[in-house]
C-alpha cells in the first residue's frame, strides 16, 4: 500500500516537473517590462564559497547601488543566482536553469576556473554575455566572443613580477612554491619561471603542494636548501598563512613574493610578523583615496560584519560593467551587450579600465607590501615589455 | 644529512597528530566495529571549540584545552547516543553504520559552516613557539610538543584499556559484546565511555593540530581524517600502538615523499599504502588475526 501512494506521489511530481518545463519554455514571465534580468552563478557552500560569498555579496550590493540610482534605463535589475557549490556539472545545470526558465538577459560569474570553463563552453550556442569577477586563467575569455573578465589573467600575474622581482627587487636566484592542482596557482608559477629565465634570473626549487595540505615543511626545507633571494608564492591568502607561518619555523629568509590571492591575508589572530617585508601585486588598494572605495569598503563591512576581499570588489566591478554595458546598448539584446561590452571604457574600484582582443581588462598593477599588520602601498608598476 | 634528518622530523611531528586522531579511529572500532568516519570532523569540532575559548572568550590555553576536551566528549557521546546506538542495539548492518557516520561527518561540516562561515579561521601562536637546537640540527618546540603529548597520551590509553577496570570492560566487550553483557558489563555505558575519550583525544589532537597549522575550516576534518584512518589500517585497527606508529608511518611517508620533490603523488603514496595493507596484511602491522563470526 505504502509504495503504491509513493509511487502515485512520483508519478504526479513527475508530472508537475514536465508541465513546469514546458511552461517556461514556452512563453516565460522574463519579458516583465520594468525590470532587466541579471543572473549570478557562485559557490556558496563547500571548499571555495570562501570566494563565492564574497563575489555574490559584491554582486548584490552593486545591484543594490545601481537600483538605488534608478536602475538601468530606470528598470530595476532583478538579480537571480544559483549556488553551483564549486561543481562544474552543477554549474552548467545552474547555467541552463538561468538561461531557460529565468531568461536572464546577461550572468555575471562563475568564480573558480573550473566551473567558469565549463560554463563558458555551454554557454557558446546561447551567446549571452558573462562576465566573471574572479576566473583567472587565460582560457577563460578565449572560450567565445561572449565571455568577458574583471580580473587580470594568471600569467599576467606571473609575468608582472618575475619582471618585479628582477626589476625593483634585484634577485638573481628564486624559487617556487604553488598548489599544483590549482590552475590559478598553477598558472601563474608557470609563467613567473618562463619569465624568470627569460630575465636571467636561476630558478633554484621549483616545489609543489596538493589542495588541502596544510604541511608545507618538506618543501619548505628544501628551499631552504637552495637559499633564494625571491620565494614566490602564488597562492590564495588561506594557504599563504599556513606556508609563511612554516616558511619562518624552517629557517627560510628569502623575500616573499607573490599574486592578488595574497588579498586579504591579513586577518584577527594571524601573527603575520612572518610575512613583513613580503610584496604582492594586486587590483586595487585598500588605501586608495579614491572615496568610492572607502565607501565600498565601509558600506561592505557594515552590511555583511566582515571586511571585503578582492573578490567582493572584483564583482562589484563586474556588475557595474555589464550594468554599463547593457545602459550603453540600449537593449538587452544579447549580441547588442556584447558589442557595448567590448567597447567598453569604465572607471571603478579597480581603477580605470579598458578590454583588450581577448576581452582581458586592461589596467595597471598596484604592488603592495605588508609591514606591520598592515598593507602598504608602493607603487603602481608596468613592466617594461 | 641534516636537511635529511629535517626531514625526519617533519614527517614524524605530522605523523604524530595523524595518530592521535588514529587512536580515536582504533578505539571506536575496537570496541564496536564501527568505522567512526565523522571522527576526523570531531577534530574540527576540537579546533573550533579552542578558538572559541581562546580568541572569543579570551581564556588561557589550559581553560582552552580543558573546554575543547569536554566538549568533544560530549558531542561524541550525543552522537553515538543519537545516530549510532540504535543501529548498534538492533544489530543493524555494518553498511548502514558507514553512511550513518558519513552522514554525521556531512551534518557536522555544514552546520559548522554555517555557524562560524567557511572563511578560515586564524589562531597563531597557540603553543609557545621557539627553535630549539638539538646537535646540528633546530627543532621548532611545536613539534617536540606535538610528539611528546603524542607518546604519553598513547601510553596513558594503554594503562587505562590494560589496568583499569572501564578498561576491562571495553576489552570484553570488544571480545564478546553479548558474553559481556552476561557478566554484567553494560554494554552501553562501555560504548558511550569509549566515545567520550576517542573524542576528547580528538580535542586534544586538534589543538596540537591548530599548533602546528593555525588554520581552521568546517572542512579541515575530512583528509586528516581520512589519512588517519588510513594509519589506523597500516598499524592494525584495534591496536592503540599500532595506530601511534601507524601515525607516524604515514607522516614520514607523506614527509619524504614531499622532500622527494614528488609532491604530486603524496596523497597516492598514502593511498596506495592503503591498498597494500588491504591486499597483503589486513590486519595491519600489529592487529589481531580474528576470525570473522558468522
Amino acid at each position: 500500500m505504502k509504495k503504491r501512494i509513493l509511487a502515485a506521489l512520483m508519478a504526479v511530481l513527475m508530472l508537475g516537473a514536465f508541465s513546469g518545463c514546458s511552461e517556461s519554455g514556452g512563453s516565460g514571465d522574463a519579458g516583465s517590462s520594468d525590470t532587466i534580468r541579471i543572473g549570478g552563478l557562485a559557490p556558496l557552500t563547500g571548499d571555495a564559497s570562501s570566494y563565492g560569498v564574497a563575489v555574490n555579496n559584491g554582486i548584490q550590493m552593486a545591484v543594490e547601488d545601481i537600483n538605488a540610482a534608478g536602475g538601468i534605463d530606470g528598470k530595476q535589475i532583478d538579480y537571480i543566482y544559483y549556488d553551483e557549490k564549486g561543481d562544474a556539472t552543477e554549474a552548467v545545470n545552474a547555467y541552463n536553469k538561468l538561461v531557460q526558465n529565468d531568461q536572464v538577459v546577461a550572468i555575471i560569474g562563475d568564480v573558480t576556473t573550473k566551473p567558469t570553463l565549463a560554463v563558458a563552453q555551454q554557454s557558446q550556442q546561447d551567446n549571452i554575455p558573462i562576465i566573471t569577477a574572479s576566473a583567472t586563467a587565460a582560457e577563460v575569455t578565449l572560450t567565445g566572443p561572449n565571455i568577458f573578465r574583471a580580473c587580470f589573467t594568471d600569467p599576467f600575474q606571473g609575468q608582472l613580477m618575475a619582471s618585479y622581482a628582477s626589476e625593483k627587487l634585484g634577485a638573481s636566484t628564486v624559487a617556487v612554491l604553488y598548489d599544483m592542482a590549482d590552475d590559478y596557482s598553477s598558472g601563474i608559477a608557470k609563467a613567473f619561471v618562463e619569465k624568470a629565465a627569460e630575465l636571467g634570473m636561476t630558478v633554484v626549487a621549483e616545489e609543489k603542494y596538493q589542495d588541502g595540505d596544510v604541511d608545507f615543511k618538506s618543501q619548505l626545507t628544501n628551499i631552504k636548501g637552495q637559499n633564494p633571494d625571491v620565494l614566490f608564492l602564488p597562492v590564495y591568502y588561506e594557504d599563504l598563512r599556513l606556508i609563511s607561518a612554516q616558511a619562518n619555523e624552517v629557517g627560510v629568509t628569502a623575500t616573499l613574493c607573490g599574486a592578488d590571492g595574497w588579498d586579504s591575508v591579513l586577518t584577527d589572530n594571524f601573527d603575520s610578523s612572518v610575512l613583513n617585508g613580503g610584496v604582492f601585486c594586486s587590483q586595487y588598494s585598500t588605501e586608495s583615496t579614491d572615496e568610492r572605495v572607502q565607501n565600498f569598503i565601509s558600506t561592505y563591512k557594515e552590511k555583511y560584519e566582515i571586511d571585503p576581499n578582492m573578490f567582493a570588489v572584483l564583482a562589484y566591478d563586474a556588475t557595474y560593467m555589464m550594468a554599463t554595458a547593457i545602459d550603453n546598448a540600449d537593449s538587452t539584446d544579447s549580441q547588442a551587450i556584447i558589442d557595448a561590452m567590448a567597447a567598453l571604457e569604465y572607471d571603478g574600484l579597480t581603477g580605470h579600465m579598458t578590454f583588450d582582443a581577448d576581452r582581458n581588462p586592461q589596467k595597471s598593477a598596484v604592488i603592495v607590501s605588508i609591514q606591520d599588520n598592515a598593507y602598504k602601498f608602493v607603487e603602481n608598476y608596468n613592466p617594461e615589455q | 644529512m641534516v636537511e635529511f634528518l629535517t626531514q625526519i622530523i617533519n614527517g614524524l611531528s605530522q605523523g604524530s597528530i595523524f595518530a592521535l586522531v588514529a587512536l580515536g579511529y582504533s578505539m571506536v572500532y575496537g570496541i564496536t566495529q564501527l568505522i567512526n568516519f565523522a571522527h576526523g570532523d570531531i577534530i574540527m569540532v576540537g579546533a573550533y571549540a579552542t578558538y572559541v575559548m581562546l580568541i572569543l572568550a579570551g581564556t588561557p590555553l589550559w581553560a582552552a584545552i580543558l573546554a575543547a576536551v569536554l566538549f568533544c566528549a560530549i558531542v561524541g557521546v550525543v552522537i553515538e547516543q543519537v545516530a549510532y546506538q540504535r543501529l548498534l542495539n538492533k544489530n543493524a548492518p555494518r553498511i548502514s553504520l558507514l553512511i550513518t557516520a558519513i552522514g554525521v561527518s556531512m551534518l557536522l561540516q555544514n552546520l559548522f559552516q554555517i555557524i562560524f562561515k567557511s572563511d578560515a579561521k586564524s589562531v597563531s601562536n597557540v603553543l609557545p613557539s621557539f627553535p630549539i637546537p638539538v646537535g646540528p640540527l633546530e627543532i621548532s618546540s611545536v613539534t617536540l610538543i606535538t610528539i611528546a603529548t603524542s607518546v604519553v597520551i598513547m601510553v596513558l590509553l594503554q594503562l587505562l584499556v590494560k589496568k583499569t577496570r572501564i578498561g576491562k570492560a571495553m576489552r570484553a566487550t570488544s571480545e564478546d559484546a553479548g558474553a559481556a553483557k552476561l557478566m554484567g558489563i553494560s554494554s552501553r555505558n562501555t560504548i558511550a565511555f569509549t566515545f567520550a575519550v576517542g573524542s576528547g583525544l580528538a580535542a586534544v589532537g586538534a589543538v596540537l593540530y591548530v599548533g602546528a597549522y593555525p588554520s581552521i575550516t568546517p572542512y579541515m576534518g575530512s583528509l586528516l581524517g581520512l589519512k588517519a584512518f588510513v594509519a589506523a589500517v597500516l598499524g592494525g585497527i584495534g591496536s592503540i600502538p599500532g595506530a601511534m606508529i601507524g601515525g607516524l608511518l604515514i607522516g614520514l611517508a607523506e614527509s619524504l615523499t614531499k622532500a622527494a620533490g614528488w609532491s604530486q603523488i603524496t596523497d597516492a603514496v598514502v593511498f596506495g599504502i592503503l591498498i597494500l595493507v588491504l591486499l597483503l596484511k589486513p590486519t595491519g602491522l600489529l592487529g589481531r588475526n580474528v576470525k570473522e563470526k558468522v
